[in-house]
């Protein structure tokens, strides 16, 4: 069993101030993306020539705003951090009130920054990545649209606003997966990625009804000041409910298939969408719903369980992929993983999730991007069977893609150092199985990530010589600096607990845990379990000559991992073959039954209306002995009547 | 009071011939001309029940069944005329088209 205990700890309720000052510009961080995705999508081709600097400004924008918005949060006692923006009544039916109201606190102000300076930097990198193509004006609204969505989504006040900017954010999603619509794979992709992320939202949705029901609103507020009310199992129905929500959007087990797949889409889509934000917003709802998982321990250990299994699944799938944006993508599940993880141990964990998930958002995003910048220089192609050596073909690139390497690996002092080596800590102090699970999925990560860079940058070229790998232009590699910056400095964020502390209103304090063994020995186990991660990857891949086609006499695992461990396959037994055989069943069942009563009622009427029909002779004759035989029998009938 | 039994006798066998007539020839006039019987053998009903009431009713009645089928012969005669005219031909059995 997992450990997971409830302590002393005090659940923190959500109780805001009015907007003033400058708070009352919040609405402007999202109303400028919005309003980018509108002017472009509805500016048609008038806008093509300048559209991709509207989208960038835009962006920008609302980063210079959402920077503004946290200087002068910072400057605001802790006390009084929470803010809320009412805009409008969106919904008033009977009971419920449903007001388009913004919260800002110090949870969703660094999802401000993350969304919209991550946002801005692939904003930027887009321009050149996308120069070529006849759609960029397009790109850049949908990208504008995707911020905005996001930004919703963080900042609503009630669940139904966060559905709002949660479904946005799927539908963009879809549009960016599917942006290559051309070919087949993507437009297939961005339908799975959408049906998938459907069945997340199922939970969702009867989780806001849920909480309608319970508390007669959908208000953060209200409900964190009432969830205490509620009884276990609706407080364990409503976790499990959002947890399914978190499954969809964040890519866990079981619903996890669709990210490999939307690979598919450009690059930045990847660095923005499958990296930075959009998965993440399943870890903001679990540690924004703090006050129900924290009442639902049934509902903690499920998303423990769950995180534990998707770390490992997704890291085991980034160790045999030669697709490079896949095997960043199965490292991205993997990551999540962690930051689920530590959203599931409560209290102890939230502000590390949300650590792990600012430093991920940085060198995610900058190795999804420099990733972006190899296949720009080696003509589309994204088989690293096919790279090597590409270190002094591409120096800004590889220099940076190492930082991100470097983060993600948990070098230490590196951005990733800092926030994963805290959730292993703590996850082997709250619930050992889990942490050991983090423990080898922290190794695991060492040796796909150190394979993934010894392909790419180091060995042997094996590339064609009609390629020529050359480096990107500068709007492509400013961005990459700033993110490798971002990666190495990431960091700091933790410095003297401050992103612990800042978080404290939101998602409370944890009481102090001792762990059994000092801290910088579960330090020095993690890092030798990295280390032996790197060394395997080395002996592996690194000293002997990479086979420029894939070998095919692989063991079990290796197959099982290239095929995503079967996880279309167990959807397609478990969901998708059985629906279909209901659907046929019932389809049958509809004909022969519902159909065959309605034509046969029809068919009835229809053979007694052709028998009539015979009457109808049309012989005058035979009217005439009708009307006799009629009278006859009238006469017949008086006399029998009268007699 | 006057035994009526052999005109009501006689009626009904004129009524009989009529209506037997109706319905078994095909040709219109023939048809016709039973139809015209049987209006003519209820005259002699009316007439003869009259009678045996001692009152003018039936009688008046008789006359009003006269000036009808007077009206009715013109009528009906025409429509004859005009389906003989188009069709060569008065048999009632060919002009059935209406059952469609």
């Amino acid at each position: 069993m997992f450990l997971l205990s409830e302590g002393g700890a005090s659940i923190p309720v959500v109780d805001p101030l009015g907007a003033d000052g400058v708070f009352s510009l919040l609405w402007l961080v999202i109303a400028l993306p919005l309003a980018g995705a509108t002017i472009l999508l509805l500016g048609g081709r008038r806008t093509d020539a300048w559209g991709h600097w509207l989208g960038t400004l835009t962006a920008v924008g609302s980063f210079v705003l959402s920077l503004v918005l946290f200087v002068s949060m910072l400057g605001r006692e802790e006390g009084q951090r929470q803010v809320v923006q009412h805009l409008y009544d969106w919904i008033r039916v009977g009971d419920l009130t449903v007001s388009i109201d913004l919260l800002l606190d110090p949870l969703s102000v660094l999802f401000l920054l993350l969304i919209t300076g991550v946002g801005s930097l692939i904003h930027v990198y887009s321009i050149g990545y996308m120069e070529h193509d006849p759609r960029r004006r397009r790109f850049f609204a949908y990208l504008n649209l995707f911020v905005a969505a996001m930004l919703m989504l963080v900042l609503s006040e009630n669940y139904l606003g966060l559905f709002l900017g949660w479904e946005g954010v799927g539908l963009a999603s879809y549009l960016l997966i599917g942006f290559w619509q051309h070919k087949p794979s993507a437009a297939a992709a961005a339908k799975k990625a959408f049906v998938v992320n459907r069945v997340g939202d199922i939970g969702l949705s009867l989780g806001i009804a849920l909480f309608f029901v319970t508390f007669g609103s959908t208000s953060f507020t209200v409900i964190s000041a009432n969830a205490s009310g509620a009884s276990d199992g609706v407080l364990t129905a409503l976790g499990l409910l959002l947890l399914l929500a978190a499954c969809g959007k964040s890519a866990q087990v079981p619903l996890q298939s669709w990210l490999l797949d939307a690979m598919e889409g450009p690059t930045p889509v990847s660095a923005l969408i499958h990296a930075a934000t959009m998965v993440t917003a399943g870890v903001y709802l679990v540690v924004r719903s703090n006050f129900v998982f924290e009442l639902a321990p049934h509902a903690q250990t499920a998303v423990v369980v769950v995180a534990t299994v998707t770390l490992l699944w997704g890291a085991v799938i980034g160790c045999a992929k030669d697709d490079i944006k896949k095997a960043l993508a199965g490292s991205t599940m993997s990551q999540i993983g962690y930051m689920m993880l530590a959203a599931g141990l409560g209290v102890y964990g939230y502000a590390f999730a949300i650590f792990h998930l600012i430093t991920h958002g940085f060198f995610k995003a900058n190795m999804f991007l420099g990733a972006g910048s190899v296949m720009h220089g080696m003509n589309d192609d994204v088989d690293m069977r096919r790279y090597g050596a590409l270190r002094k073909a591409m120096p800004v690139t590889f220099l940076t893609f190492a930082m991100g390497y470097l983060a993600i690996i948990g070098f230490p002092g590196f951005s990733g150092f800092w926030s994963k080596d805290k959730i292993i800590e703590t996850a082997l102090i709250e619930s050992p199985v889990a942490g050991i699970g983090a423990l080898i999925g922290a190794g695991v990560t060492g040796f796909y990530m150190t394979r993934l860079m010894l392909m790419t940058f180091f060995g042997e070229k094996r590339w064609k010589d009609d390629v020529h790998p050359h480096e990107s232009p500068s709007v492509m590699t400013g961005p990459l600096v700033v993110l490798a910056a971002l990666s190495v400095l990431g960091g700091l964020l933790y410095l003297g607990h401050w992103i612990v502390d800042w978080l404290s209103p939101v998602v409370g304090t944890a009481p102090k845990h001792e762990p059994p063994v000092p801290a910088i020995v579960i330090t020095l186990l993690v890092l030798a379990v990295v280390a032996a991660g790197v060394a395997t990857a080395w002996l592996l891949v690194g000293k002997r000559p990479v086979p420029v086609t894939a070998p095919q006499d692989v063991s079990f695992a290796t197959r099982a991992a290239r095929a995503d461990l079967y996880g279309d396959t167990i959807n397609e037994t478990l969901v998708i073959n059985p629906g279909r055989h209901a659907t046929a069943g019932l389809t049958r069942g509809d004909r022969s039954l519902v159909d065959g009563l309605f034509t046969g009622s029809a068919g009835v009427t229809a053979a007694l209306g052709a028998q009539l029909r015979k009457v109808q002779n049309g012989f005058v004759r035979s009217y005439a002995l009708s009307v006799v035989g009629g009278v006859v029998l009238v006469l017949a009938a008086l006399l029998v009547v009268n007699l | 009071m006057d035994d009526v039994t052999p005109y009501i006798v006689l009626s009904t066998i004129l009524f009989t011939i009529g209506s037997v007539g109706v319905l078994t020839r095909r040709n219109a006039i023939v048809v016709f001309m039973s139809v015209e019987l049987m209006l003519n053998a209820c005259n002699l009903a009316l007439v003869a029940f009259a009678k045996q009431h001692g009152n003018l009713d039936g009688q008046v009645a008789a006359f009003f069944v006269m000036v009808v089928a007077a009206a009715e012969v013109v009528v009906g005669l025409a429509i004859i005329m005009t389906i003989f005219r188009t069709r060569r031909s008065a048999s009632v059995d060919d002009a059935s088209l209406l059952k469609y």
